[in-house]
């Protein structure tokens, strides 16, 4: 049996050379000095793997559309088995990689491995330094979230102040409209098709480089007899993989990656907060402000990365031993105490985005400044009977989710879906389907993606001849030709503020016969029954003057 | 690589530390990558529920039509309504509701009056208007949804599938 599976193996590398080469792999030689503080670059390697394979499964069920982007992550984190575990792994992963790959950049620092003959190695390396900050930057986008979306929007600004060529970024970055489908799309490109191929590239190439001039070996190691790196460097390695495999875990299975409300490019109050590593850059831009923003978002920057690749060539004298190296020391350590300073600066100074998005997005605290359709949603609501298993704001405990915190993470089809048949979206619901029209049910799903934990209870409290009026206004589609609180069409008049101008009667009496105002109006009498006319008259007595 | 007894034996421990560690690492990638590529279909709500397929009441006996219909379709994270039909016969003895897909490879067939039978035009399979094979490769007979009527119009459930011996 044995003697088998070498012949087949003997057979096999005769003709591809696969076991050679792995054998010539496994049994380099490496400096006697080599030990655990080597271990960062293969770390790295074996996270670029780690991302590799999560991404692509991600890919398998991700929609890479705006909108649908949003969802089909949704439907991952929420549906599919282990979808949460591996949206984790890929977004925890990524910030290891960042972690590990500043480790690594520090350990070749301090040692001075980036000294003649392996300046170009060290090149590459910062090239693969950027490649991972691209990464993590296109990579933000790709939820669709209210998030990512406003991220971007500043980072497609910054690229715009780059001088000369920052109009051309732009649009290489699809921004040229502001961030959209073309800006999706590019930044999807870069992220799984470019970037992956670059990376490989470089890190082959990286890679090469290393072998070729071995493994640095501290001064005292020089002429001492030299080590395999298998199996001793490799157990190394791995124990080092491992540690950071745990971790990595750990992180994925236990803290969630926050999946924020859909992207929404209309609300102007959403503070966009970068990724950890960004940080310290976006902290910096506050020191910048009018004509010298430049400076913060693109010339120091750029600097910073010529002063990385210009190391070797900077510090050229002859290899030390590492306690004798006290001011590279000092630099690494007073650009990580910047880098520090500045991140902790941002992270007290940026408020916590989720919260500050829907408790000030106006108007939501009145039930006054909802929509007809959204207070109609109200009275669908009270029709339905949705409080026999739901609670709006917290309170008593009832069968269904509290609606107020529930309703951020469900996307408008899901709720759709959920009150034409509850029990196909839930399985086990008792409640059966309801018997509202679309147009109606679309009113329930606006309704309810308006409540925060914040306005659920005023919400709660609308009187009932604002939510009889919101139907009764509906039905009538008076939303064909007026404007309340910004929705409809604009070709009758505005009804904010026509409680302010016109009495009760009047009101009435225009609604029963419009022309005895105006012969010229071409609005249709409404006779409505004297309980419904009464709602409507104090409906719109009580719309707010002016929506601000 | 020494030859003394400690350091072979420290060697086997690097070994199978090695192994070991990569195969627990591999594995808690894998598990995870086949649940996720392989959702079990206890979560998909897809299928269930009926569908309003339509009024038959104006369906002649023994002549086979098809109904088109709103149909709702949950496709992963989409729900959406789609455009479906049926093959609808009204017998003496009971409403057939035909899937409109042959049972060989799936293509579309039709009702040939002239020669009483169901055509698939893709390797010609031919049905009785019970939905037997009558020729062709077709494997079994056409596949039925459940049916149920209120009132006037007709309401589909599942495909059920019909054993090559005509469902005994
Ligand atoms: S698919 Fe109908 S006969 Fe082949």
């Amino acid at each position: 049996m044995r003697d088998l599976i070498r012949r087949i193996l003997d057979w096999v590398d005769h003709r591809t050379g696969f076991e050679t080469a792995v054998k010539n792999f496994l049994y380099e030689d490496i400096p006697a000095s080599s030990g655990w503080h080597q271990v960062f670059g293969s770390v790295a390697l074996f996270l670029f793997f780690v991302q590799a394979f999560t991404g692509v499964l991600l890919a398998f069920n991700y929609a890479p559309q705006p909108g649908d982007a949003y969802h089909s992550l949704q439907y991952i984190v929420n549906q599919i088995t282990g979808g949460r575990l591996i949206r984790g792994l890929h977004h925890w992963g990524s910030s290891l990689m960042v972690v590990v790959v500043g480790l690594h950049m520090i350990q070749v620092a301090l040692w001075g491995a980036y000294k003649k003959p392996r300046e170009a190695t060290w090149i590459l390396g910062v090239l693969l330094l950027l490649l991972v900050l691209a990464f993590g930057l296109t990579g933000y986008l790709l939820p669709w979230d209210n998030r990512a979306y406003w991220a971007t929007v500043v980072t497609i600004q910054i690229a715009g102040l780059a001088p000369l060529f920052g109009e051309y970024l732009v649009e290489f970055l699809g921004g040229t409209e502001g961030v959209g489908v073309s800006t999706f799309t590019r930044f999807y490109t870069l992220h799984v098709l470019m970037l992956p191929a670059l990376t490989v590239l470089v890190m082959m190439l990286h890679i090469h480089l290393v072998r070729k001039h071995g493994v640095t070996p501290s001064p005292r190691a020089i002429g001492k007899p030299k080590k395999k790196f298998y199996p001793g460097q490799a157990f190394k390695d791995l124990m080092a993989f491992f540690a950071v495999f745990i971790l990595l875990f750990v992180l994925a299975a236990t803290v969630d990656v926050p999946l924020e409300r859909l992207a929404d490019p209309s609300d102007s109050t959403y503070v966009p907060r970068p990724e950890w590593y960004f940080l310290f850059l976006f902290q910096m831009l506050k020191f910048f402000e009018g004509r010298w923003e430049v400076v913060g978002a693109v010339i120091l920057p750029t600097l910073a990365v010529l002063a990385l690749l210009a190391v070797p060539f900077l510090d050229r004298a002859k290899v030390k031993r590492i306690q004798q190296r006290t001011l590279a020391f000092a630099v690494v350590g007073v650009v990580l105490a910047g880098w520090l300073a500045l991140t902790v600066a941002a992270d007290l100074t940026t408020p916590e985005p989720v919260a500050s998005a829907r408790e000030t997005s106006p108007g939501a605290a009145d039930w006054r400044l909802l929509t007809p359709v959204e207070l109609a949603g109200r009275a669908y609501f009270r029709r339905e009977k949705c409080a026999d298993c739901h609670n709006l704001a917290e309170g008593e405990p009832k069968m269904g989710p509290t609606l107020a915190t529930v309703s951020q993470r469900k996307p408008t089809e899901w709720l759709m879906a959920h009150f034409g048949n509850p029990s196909e979206a839930v399985p086990g619901s008792p409640r059966p389907a309801t018997t509202l029209s679309d147009e109606d049910l679309n009113g329930l799903a606006a309704f309810v993606l308006k409540l925060t934990p914040t306005n659920a209870a005023a919400l709660e409290a609308v009187p009932p001849y604002a939510m009889r009026a919101a139907v009764i206004y509906q039905e009538s589609q008076c939303g064909a030709c007026h404007v309340v609180n910004g929705s409809g069409e604009e070709s009758g008049p505005p009804l904010n503020g026509v409680g302010q101008r016109r009495t009760a009667e009047w009101l009435e009496e225009h609604f029963r016969d419009p022309q005895k105002f105006d012969p010229q109006s071409v609005m249709p009498p409404y006779d409505f029954p004297t309980g419904d006319m009464k709602a409507m008259v104090a409906y719109m007595q009580a719309l707010p003057p002016e929506l601000q | 690589m020494g030859k003394d007894p400690q350091s072979s034996s420290r060697r086997t421990f690097y070994q199978r530390m090695i192994y070991g560690v990569s195969s627990l690492i591999a594995a808690s990638l894998t598990v995870p990558a086949v649940g996720y590529l392989f959702p079990s279909r206890r979560k998909g709500n897809a299928g269930k529920g009926w569908t309003d397929a339509g009024d038959v009441s104006a369906l002649p006996l023994n002549e086979p039509r098809e109904l088109a219909f709103q149909r709702k379709r949950v496709d992963g994270w989409k729900t959406s309504t789609e455009r479906a039909t049926a093959w609808v016969v009204r017998t003496d003895r009971e409403l057939i509701a035909f899937s409109p897909r042959c049972t060989h490879l799936g293509c579309g067939y039709h009702w040939e009056t002239d020669n009483d039978r169901f055509v698939c035009p893709c390797h010609t399979s031919g049905f009785s208007i019970t939905g037997e094979v009558l020729e062709g490769p077709a494997p079994r007979p056409l596949d039925r949804f459940e049916t149920r009527t209120e009132g006037n119009r007709l309401w589909l459930g599942r495909v059920r599938t019909i054993p090559e011996n005509g469902g005994q």
